[in-house]
């Protein structure tokens, strides 16, 4: 269509081409969903697997085209219209249509908002100086990777996982890498103390140089490209390119400014509906009941939202219960985590960390809340059950690595 | 021409032709079958591409199932004695004619 002022109506119109954006236009056909789709993505290529781009597609051990979610030709044989490089910039939730940063309109039946987030940005002075580098997107690692092999020194900002499987690729590609952390742990608002300290330990035993409880205060420059990065404490680290992940900030702008509540990201049900009348979200702007209300940022539960607002969209309300899971790989380890920490008052230890296989269970009350298990699928996958039941079982029980998880008895009291 | 044959848990039989050096988790994406949910993308940290080989041509191998495989693997509810994860089979020529069904969902 030309762009201007025609508009295109779509039964459902998704906006959003990661992981939940992908998932609801596939889950829909599966569902019997015969109206029209239009799957609006902020990026040119067809929806990607995004956990790649800080691990194997950075380390430059797997092409491009082996992480397309579904083939280019799926697209076409389901009738789902991609409208890629686009932007949403408006929603009008009386009229029903979306707006386009290109002054495209689209009309709705259903409006699915899969929008994800965009890196936080850094905000200290210099910090939009040529050679700071996020991963977000393709284009984001392209840009890197495009730098790369001239650049010897590289400062990491953020030891959150993205920061910490960048740190893994670079020192295994023989880069100077130096880790800063504003906070006294890396993974400190995702991980129990156990995980942080492992993880500290193992990247520096390779060569990484991480700096707990220190602030950026700058980046200073040399010929208009960033040359160090200023702590709090004077210290001045060198740095040919600088990669910052410090979180993102939930892609919500527009369906906030059309109405839609919620502080951090947008207040969803369990069916995966806003505050606005057949509007849903899902995935990593989508803000759960649960706790004080929460996102997740994670495959799975953009996938697992994605279905149960397709299934509702359907007529088939099926409340969203998935068990959360995730996974980080960093040099030979594997880490998986069942279940959400949130709220956790005791952490157990199962197994030595120092052998590298182990598992660290959070406990609310006495009950199993998560695990983030290293090298250990087997406590993963039968830590799943324990999750599931909130099970209660003596922590003295759950450190015992002589008996399967799936062999301890429960407490009973 | 080395042919992949899938089971969709409706029961119905597909055949496509396969790509060499690919697992067989990324030929079932890439021929469309959507049951096949694959999220992790390939790197052993889930188990949502989860299969049965039904067939295998005479005198094929697959590789062994790691210990970390088989572990994912009893954690499904429909665990089967020929039950493996799409992404750490590779296909190749031996392979053609190999049966595939997709195991429930768990």
């Amino acid at each position: 269509m030309k762009p201007g002022n025609l508009t295109q109506s779509f039964d459902c119109v998704i906006v959003g081409g990661g992981h939940g954006g992908s998932q609801t236009a596939a889950a829909l056909r599966q569902c019997g969903f015969t109206g029209s789709i239009a799957l609006i993505g902020a990026e040119p290529e067809i929806p990607y697997d995004r956990p790649s781009l800080s691990k194997d597609y950075l380390a430059g051990k797997k092409t491009f085209d082996r992480m397309h979610l579904r083939p280019q030709d799926f697209w076409g044989a389901r009738d789902v219209e991609l409208l890629l490089g686009r932007h949403v910039s408006r929603v009008d939730p009386t009229a029903r249509t979306v707006m386009t940063d290109r002054g495209e309109h689209f009309s709705y039946g259903q409006l699915v908002w899969a929008a994800g987030g965009d890196p936080r940005k850094l905000t200290c002075p210099g910090s939009d100086l040529t050679g700071v580098f996020y991963i977000r997107s393709k284009a984001d690692c392209d840009a890197l990777l495009d730098v790369l092999p001239d650049a010897q020194r590289i400062v990491i900002i953020g030891g959150g996982y993205v920061g910490l499987e960048a740190a893994a690729v670079f020192r295994e590609i023989g880069k100077d890498v130096t880790l800063v952390e504003a906070l006294d742990r890396v993974l400190a608002r995702v991980a129990g103390e156990p995980i942080s300290r492992f993880y500290e330990n193992e990247h520096r035993a390779r060569g990484v140089d991480i700096r707990l409880n220190s602030g950026v205060t700058s980046l200073e420059e040399t010929n208009g490209r960033v040359s160090s990065v200023a702590l709090a404490s004077g210290e001045a680290i060198a740095a040919d390119i600088v990669v910052v992940g410090i979180g993102i900030i939930p892609s919500d702008g527009p369906l906030k400014a059309a109405g839609a509540e919620g502080p951090n990201g947008v207040d969803v049900d369990a069916f995966c509906r806003t505050s606005l009348p057949d509007i849903y979200c899902v995935g990593d702007c989508a803000r759960l009941q649960y706790g004080p209300g929460i996102r997740i940022e994670s495959v799975q539960n953009a996938t697992d939202q994605a279905t149960t607002a397709a299934k509702a969209i359907c007529g088939e309300f099926k409340p969203y219960d998935a068990m959360p899971w995730f996974w980080s790989n960093q040099y030979d380890l594997k880490m998986q985590t069942v279940g959400l920490n949130y709220g956790f008052d005791s952490v157990v230890t199962r197994g030595d960390p120092a052998s590298r296989s182990f598992s660290v269970i959070y406990l609310k009350n006495g009950a199993v809340l998560a695990l983030d298990c290293i090298n250990s699928p087997r406590d993963y996958v039968q830590g799943r059950k324990l999750v599931d039941s909130a099970a209660r079982i003596d922590p003295a029980a759950l450190a015992d690595t002589s008996r399967q998880l799936k062999e301890i008895d429960l407490v009973t009291s | 021409m080395a042919t992949i044959s899938v089971r969709t848990r409706d029961g119905e039989l597909h055949s496509f032709d396969g790509r060499i050096g690919a697992s067989l988790m990324e030929n079932i994406r890439n021929a469309g079958f959507d049951e096949l949910l694959a999220m992790c993308g390939g790197c052993l940290s889930c188990a949502t591409c989860h299969v049965y080989v039904e067939q295998l041509p005479t005198s094929a191998n697959l590789p062994v199932s790691s210990i970390d495989e088989t572990e994912l693997l009893e954690g499904s509810d429909h665990r089967q004695e020929n039950s493996r994860l799409s992404c750490q089979l590779p296909f190749d020529e031996t392979l053609s004619g190999i049966v595939i069904g997709i195991a429930p969902e768990d």
